[in-house]
């Protein structure tokens, strides 16, 4: 592990509440650690369980996955889809040896953006001691 | 071959204090497919729009990221710009590096580095997008208003002044809601009756407004602008249009039951109406208690019927309407004095809710406005009135205020001593809430010139002493327990959200919250929208609130439908799912995760119409383009426009490059 390594961790979130709440995170000036790069679905359901493998693939250190509390939904039960599949991925994902400590699911509504500040940077301390996916990166390697 | 643009904003110093704007510009000019880049200081400015405009014209560009806040602050802004230069707004997208970068970030570095990031991703989905048109839909221009209360009456007339057809359903035999059984009303005394009937007959009489009373909601189909609504016509044994509302058949029969208008202090009918200036002035059989109906006896009415209009055989009517917007009104409910038995609810005659008491002294009501108590009809020399009865109380019944009991209570004290001139009457309270107009000068007006008493304190019970009554609470100004000895006591109870609301709202498919009050979509912005677009709310359905209150949202909700049904055709963006139709199976997955219902089945046929294979087929008009059913489908046949799996992958993909 290189001294100066950060983690890479992509994260998607639904654009009603997630992205609203890291919207709000930078009005109010909430300043967290630069290590996530948000890609904007419309709902936590349009998120596809192969999106988080190929986030890995391309070098993802986590996936940071996140949108409506339940019951908030935008889109009335799009979440609770959402949950469920991802309930399901993360038993594949172990299956197929994953390391799920890398996959973090939480809810973040729109008004909390000191939520959502404070959950990238505890996913950034935590990815940082867990140190880089080389693993995955090497297998991913090989197969190319 | 794409031509990208890139413009990246400095918004003053708030981008450009921790990201080095016009390093992220000559950067993106590397990015594959860039063709030109370029930082200015305010780029939603108009000349920074002019710049956009210019360039894509200039370098005819298919695709143009603005790097610059949040979507949601120009995204339309931008997308507006690059139609006017010719461009389908779709190929438009922003990069956040705003909001989520230079606001949320120290080091420039970082800054820099973030925003080149977010830009190649935008770049990179972008060269992926596809021009997309906005759907247009046709609009029902037609309404649909539950609830016959003076606030559904407000917004029936609102928007039938505005030429456009209003179908009002009221669950009750007649119009008029609560308002119709006040006495007065504050803070100017109007006779409620007064000013409620003229409107009760205007709405009916209005050629755009068709009534339809002793009816509920079925079921709710369809979307904005395009509701399809079955509506049950409850059964009422008499023929409306056959009626004549003579009154010879409730004046002939023979069965006495309390009235439900009357607040179960006078009789009625079983053949009635619920009150003389009833709107529709047509009776309704009450199947319970008819004798004919439970027993198979009497039938005086339809004997004495002089146009026939009685029909024992009755059966539920489901109609069916369509409408482009619908107005909820459903009112409230009071709590009954059952539900505190402390207070000698349920046990004692003497004890009655405010409602109650708006009829006994009411001219109309079953003593004709003579003041007498319920058990021995005595005139009440001493009144106690107890406020926050089942309000304002988390521990047993509602944490709420219901708003308007502080003012009717001052009101209901006026009355009594406009009856009762030597009469005395104590208030119980907690706090006097009186922010209206002319409100406080009202409760003043009350206390100081009309002789009501106010004891500040909590009632901790109510009995009864021989023929009185006996109050006991704290008065905590004075920091003593009292008890007082009065006639009557009239509990002042909390206002609930009727019954059934809740099934009418999952089947309308909009919120309620804990209480069971309906909830809008915004509660200082958007206050009389629900979250279900077209459907809009107004008066105590949402919250306790008093006259003037539900009249103006009836009249706002009005408004909001107006403006949606003023146009023939609705415009909706054009993120709807679309199925590949040769690679679909039909394994129907995506119909059972979406929540709009907006796919179906379709069938393929060959050249002789014979069914080949189904395949699913979205509704555009239904579809709120959420995307769920994309990662449902094992075939990968569905796609979310705007959001397809190439645009997200790419954008994935360029992320791997960093």
């Amino acid at each position: 592990m290189s001294e100066n390594w950060e983690p890479k961790i992509i994260t998607f979130v639904c654009n009603w509440c997630t992205y609203a709440g890291a919207d709000l995170a930078g009005t109010s000036r909430f300043k967290y650690a630069p290590n996530i790069r948000i890609i904007k679905t419309p709902c936590s359901g349009r998120i596809d369980p192969m999106f988080i493998v190929s986030a890995f693939e391309k070098g993802a250190d986590a996936v940071l996955i996140s949108g409506c509390h339940p019951g908030d939904c935008h889109y009335n039960e799009g979440n609770y889809n959402a949950r469920r599949k991802f309930t399901m991925m993360k038993k594949l994902l172990e299956t197929i040896g994953v390391d799920t400590q890398r996959v973090i699911f939480a809810w973040c509504s729109a008004s909390e953006g000191i939520k959502f500040s404070r959950l990238v940077n505890d996913v950034t301390e935590s990815i940082k001691k867990i140190g880089p996916y080389t693993e995955y990166h090497k297998l991913n390697q090989k197969e190319r | 071959m794409a031509r990208i643009g890139v413009f990246v904003c400095w918004c003053g110093s708030n981008i450009a204090e921790t990201v080095d704007v016009s390093k992220v510009a000559e950067v993106s000019k590397s990015i594959p497919g860039v063709v030109y880049s370029v930082d200015y200081k305010y780029m939603c400015s108009d000349p920074g729009q002019e710049l956009v405009k210019n360039a894509i014209k200039e370098h005819n560009l298919t695709g143009v990221v603005v790097a610059s806040c949040s979507p949601r602050m120009h995204e339309k802004t931008f997308r507006k710009a690059a139609s006017d230069a010719g461009l389908n707004p779709y190929m438009l997208e922003m990069a956040n590096i705003r909001e989520q970068c230079s606001w949320v970030h120290n080091d420039m570095d970082e800054g820099t580095q973030k925003s080149i990031d977010l830009v190649r991703m935008m770049v990179e989905k972008v060269k992926r997008n596809k021009p997309l048109e906005d759907i247009s839909i046709p609009v029902t221009k037609k309404a649909m208003v539950i609830g016959g209360g003076v606030t559904g009456i407000q917004a029936a007339l609102d928007i039938a002044a505005g030429g456009i057809p209003v179908v009002l359903v009221e669950k009750e035999s007649s119009i008029g809601g609560k308002m119709s059984a006040l006495d007065e009303t504050f803070p100017t005394l109007d006779c409620s009756q007064c000013i409620l009937t003229p409107k009760m007959v205007e709405v009916a009489q209005h050629p755009l407004v068709e009534i339809i009373s002793y009816a509920e909601i079925e079921k709710l189909e369809g979307f904005i602008g395009n509701f399809k609504a079955t509506i049950r016509k409850k059964a009422r044994y008499v023929d409306v249009d056959a009626c004549t509302g003579c009154g010879t058949c409730w004046q002939k029969c023979p069965v006495k039951v309390d009235s439900e208008f009357e607040q179960g202090l006078g009789k009625r009918k079983a053949i009635f109406i619920p009150f003389p200036q009833a709107i529709p002035s047509r009776p309704r059989i009450d199947a319970e208690n008819c004798l004919k109906l439970t027993k198979d006896r009497c039938g005086i009415c339809e004997k004495v019927c002089p146009t026939k209009a009685i029909h024992y055989d009755d059966k539920d009517e489901f109609i069916e309407v369509e409408v482009g917007a619908i107005v909820v009104a459903t009112g409230y409910k009071i709590m009954p004095v059952s539900a505190f038995p402390e207070y000698g609810g349920g046990q004692y005659l003497d004890v009655v809710t405010s409602l109650q008491f708006e009829r006994m002294v009411c001219a109309s009501g079953p003593t004709l406005g003579d003041l007498k108590r319920p058990s021995d009809g005595k005139l009440p020399e001493t009144v106690v009135f107890v406020k926050c009865v089942g309000s304002r109380d988390p521990e047993h019944h509602h944490s709420y205020c219901s708003k308007i009991c502080c003012m009717y209570v001052a009101k209901q004290t006026m009355l009594y001593r406009h009856k009762v001139h030597h009469g005395n009457c104590y208030v119980f309270y907690i706090d006097v809430r009186s922010n209206g107009k002319n409100y406080e000068e009202f409760v003043r007006r009350a206390q100081e010139k009309e002789g009501a008493q106010y004891i500040r304190g909590r009632v901790s019970a109510i009995y009864k002493d021989g023929d009185d009554m006996v109050v006991e609470g704290a008065d905590t100004l004075t920091n003593s327990q009292i008890k007082v000895k009065c006639d009557l006591v009239v509990l002042a109870t909390a206002m609930e959200a009727p019954d059934g609301i809740k099934e009418l709202a999952q089947k309308l498919g909009i919120g309620y919250d804990q209480h069971g009050f309906l909830t809008e979509a915004h509660p200082k912005l958007r206050p009389v929208e629900t979250a279900t677009a077209g459907i809009f709310l107004a008066g105590c359905a949402l919250s306790p609130r008093d006259i003037p209150d539900s009249v103006s949202e009836g009249s706002g909700a009005a408004a909001k439908v107006m403006g949606l049904l003023s146009k023939d055709t609705l415009e909706k963006e054009g993120v709807v799912a679309i199925v590949n139709e040769l690679t679909c199976v039909g394994c129907q997955n995506c119909i059972r995760v979406c929540p709009y219902n907006a796919i179906e089945l379709k069938d393929i046929c060959n050249r002789q119409g014979e069914v080949q294979r189904q395949v699913a087929n979205v509704n555009p008009g239904l579809c709120t383009g959420c995307g769920t059913c994309t990662p449902s489908c094992p075939s990968r046949s569905i796609e979310l426009l705007g959001f397809r799996d190439t645009e997200l992958y790419a954008e994935i993909n360029a992320l791997a490059e960093l």
